[in-house]
């Protein structure tokens, strides 16, 4: 059992949780993930990125946005409830070195992850520059964590209701145009943000990191449900990555594979939401 | 052939055992040879391809005592020496024909910790039936005595009674045993090294215990229940339990000896690592890995739909690519979870088919189809990057090959296709890399399985290994025969630290 011992939200679909977990806190890298249950007969079981890691308090800080069932239900715990299934830390440690001059790229949620990595590549000397997006300033989070860790901070939103009005890719490409050009970009969002960072910088030759969240069940190695193909091979997220070379990825195969069970969960989702109002109606 | 109704064959038991009961002892080989083999009672296959339970009702007590009376109590004991874990079988069984259920179970549990489990897994045929003297005598290893059958009978009427009796424990030793992994090779262990006195902790990946017991064998064949009533008895004899640890990354394997003060460790962590064919189109939706089809039904309830979270795809035709026990298990799970049309493709004959005989008779009284001398080429998708069929090719058998089986050779231009819209590929599994990756230390083969000499122990000081991350893809029944031998060694190994231990303190 893990408690929750905080719980914030910080938009409206997107919320940090930080839950008691001393021995992931103590093993944990940047890079790598969880996975959690909320019900340990019938739960599903979902990856979720460790953002951040107080060993001293044993615990490790998640930042979810609620997309399904499950996040959902995770979303309305509060703090002092448990989670019966929780474990990590999974994945690959993100490779941390001094490369010189490296992009950080985070889309929407995916800032969430790529703190902890931007974190320690400034810690080794890295020069870091810091680009974050969403579609609209709500959904923008982190911004005062990254802009302290930051050379140089970029926020652009795709609305322009707040910083620069462009996709993520705008100022990457200015970047990449740069004399010299970066050393290394690393990028995380949405898959189809991830996609064209990686189609952004193929021509500048720079190379692009990208960390992926795929359909997972058991996050050993165990299922192969979470492959992806990179290069000509069959890799699989859990324990190959979930870091990859985003000119390598094929991102078609990734997204449609991401939408296996979009049908089913669609109808599941309404299902729940449905009894949910019944319910309330039923108070009242 | 349909089987006989559970009713029949109950009624024909009862019958016919008043002829044997006076002369249980006094029958001559002849004759006991004569006395008919036991059907085993099974679900309708109208009725069970839409439930999950188990398949096989076992027999009933008068159908075990005549199966039992079959046996020739042969004094040389061909199927003892093919039984993986050594149980005196024909004197169990000769309890059985006596009545004797509890003397019977006794002297299974001298050599078996998991009776329930085996009696329902184990390849029989293959092991204590194969040179069976009543089978041989009838010249046909189907006319075997049913060994399996019996010892889970005897499992069955114990559990039913409801005193399992718990193994003794010796006094607590001090040592501590860490298992890394709760399938069939470390529970035995568990247990093993519990008896002993050590303390004893399982490390369980999952949220649930029994590793490929749990996510890999489907209730049809292994009901859950069976799985806890075996784990409740480690959890009676004081095993400590600890779930949603993954060794290598929760902790470091030599951690657990450095850092938390085990004494030993047994490493059992399976072959779970699903290999895929590397045939065009294996990325699209709709192609699943075994272990993840089984997983998702099996582990994670998705066969209870409406209760489950975790989704399962919906599929109308599916073909199944291999032909062992997990296809037989993929595609009948398949079939239950509402496939109208289900193809095991197989690139050899049904005589190579590793799969248990009487798991693909099974599988075809539930409608499953076999296409035998053919495989996958390449699978289709359409523009949604989701399965629309796949492409074969016919094959015909050539010379054998290393495996003692005959090699097939692809026919040229012989493709065709098939209209499916889920492929499930269980063609077996590699070794799970997560405790080598993570433990680079530890001397593994060329495919990732673990270097360990004959007493199970690997290339690390205290750290032993087995089952299938040593095996490769095994059965059940030889994992547990590996545990058995490396809780013999890690036994020792305590026993004479802690005769040291004394030696220096006095």
């Amino acid at each position: 059992m893990n408690k929750i011992l905080f719980k914030r939200q910080l938009s409206q679909d997107v919320f940090m949780m930080r839950l008691k977990a001393p021995l992931i806190a103590e093993e944990r890298s940047a890079g790598q993930f969880i996975i959690l249950q909320i019900d340990d007969d019938y739960g599903e079981r979902i990856p979720l990125t460790i953002a951040d890691a107080d060993t001293k308090e044993g615990s490790i800080t998640i930042i979810f946005q609620v997309v399904g069932k499950t996040t959902l239900q995770l979303s309305r715990l509060n703090i002092g409830d448990q989670l019966p299934t929780l474990v990590g830390p999974l994945g690959k440690p993100t490779l941390i070195e001094n490369f010189g001059t490296v992009v950080c790229v985070g889309g929407g949620i995916g800032s969430a992850p790529l703190h902890p990595i931007a974190q320690a590549l400034k810690k080794a000397g890295n020069n870091v520059i810091t680009i974050i997006g969403a579609r609209t300033k709500d959904l923008i989070i982190l911004e005062e964590e990254m802009k302290k860790i930051a050379d140089e901070f970029i926020l652009c939103t795709d609305d322009g209701s707040y910083g620069r009005k462009a996709l993520v890719t705008e100022p990457l490409k200015e970047i990449c145009q740069r004399d010299p050009k970066p050393n290394m970009v690393i990028a995380i969002g949405p898959p189809i943000m991830m996609k064209f960072c990686a189609e952004t910088t193929r021509p500048f030759e720079v190379f692009t990191q990208v960390s992926l969240n795929t359909i997972m069940v058991d996050g050993t190695g165990m299922c192969g449900g979470c492959r992806v193909n990179v290069g000509n091979e069959i890799k699989f997220v859990c324990v190959d990555g979930p870091e990859f070379d985003g000119h390598k990825v094929d991102f078609n195969n990734m997204m449609a594979r991401l939408n296996s069970y979009k049908d089913i969960e669609r109808d599941k989702h309404s299902c729940f939401l449905e009894q949910e109002i019944k319910a309330k109606e039923m108070l009242q | 052939m349909n089987p006989h109704s559970f009713e029949q064959l109950s009624n024909d038991a009862k019958k016919l055992i008043v002829d044997y009961l006076d002369r249980i002892d006094d029958m001559k080989a002849r004759e006991r040879t004569k006395i008919p083999a036991q059907e085993m009672p099974a679900q309708d296959p109208e009725v069970r391809t839409h439930n999950l339970d188990e398949v096989t009702l076992g027999y009933t007590m008068e159908q075990a005592r005549i199966e039992a009376m079959r046996c020739l109590l042969c004094v040389k004991k061909n199927c003892v020496e093919d039984c993986p874990v050594k149980i005196d079988i024909p004197r169990f069984i000769n309890h059985i024909a006596h009545s004797e259920f509890q003397d019977a179970a006794d002297v299974i549990k001298e050599a078996s910790l998991l009776p329930a489990i085996c009696g329902r897994v184990c390849p029989q045929e293959t092991q204590c039936q194969s040179n069976c003297t009543v089978g041989r005598a009838l010249k046909d290893v189907d006319k075997s005595v049913a060994i399996g059958r019996l010892e889970r009978f005897i499992a069955d009427w114990e559990r039913s009674t409801g005193k399992i009796s718990v193994p003794e424990i010796k006094p607590e030793t001090g040592k501590k045993v860490a298992i890394v992994g709760s399938g069939p090779a470390g529970l035995v262990v568990a247990a093993d090294c519990r008896r002993e006195g050590h303390h004893v902790t399982i490390f369980e990946a999952f949220h649930k215990l029994g590793g490929v017991l749990r996510y890999g064998i489907p209730e049809f064949r292994l009901p859950n229940d069976i799985i806890d009533k075996e784990i409740d008895v480690l959890r009676a004899m004081g095993v400590e339990i600890k779930t949603n640890f993954v060794v290598g990354r929760t902790r470091k394997l030599t951690d657990l000896i450095e850092k938390d003060g085990y004494h030993a460790i047994f490493v059992g962590t399976g072959a779970g690592l699903p290999i895929f064919l590397g045939i065009e189109g294996e990325s699209l939706v709709g192609v699943f890995s075994a272990n993840e089809y089984l997983t998702r039904a099996n582990l994670m309830r998705a066969f209870e739909r409406d209760k489950a979270d975790t989704p399962i795809y919906k599929s109308k035709n599916v073909a199944v690519l291999g032909g062992g026990n997990v296809a037989m298990d993929s595609a009948r799970m398949a079939k239950r979870l509402g496939a109208e049309n289900v193809y095991v493709v197989y690139r050899r004959t049904e005589v190579e088919m590793p799969a248990r005989k009487e798991e693909v008779a099974h599988a075809k009284e539930e409608g499953i189809n076999f296409y035998f001398l053919q495989n996958a080429k390449r699978i289709l998708g359409d523009d949604k990057g989701r399965v629309k069929a796949m492409e074969c090719l016919r094959y015909q058998l050539g010379e054998p090959d290393v495996s003692g089986r005959r090699r097939p050779i692809a026919i040229p231009n012989s493709e065709f296709l098939l209209d499916v819209d889920t492929v499930i590929v269980a063609v077996g599994n590699g070794s799970n890399p997560l405790i080598s990756q993570t433990t680079p230390q530890l001397n593994v083969n060329r495919t990732g399985n673990i270097i360990v000499d004959d007493t199970q122990k690997t290339s690390l000081d205290r750290i032993f290994a087995g089952g299938d991350i040593v095996l490769g893809a095994a059965t059940v029944i030889l994992a547990m025969g590996e545990g058995r031998r490396a809780a013999a060694a890690i036994n020792k190994m305590l026993a004479e630290e802690i005769e040291k231990e004394k030696t220096v303190m006095n």
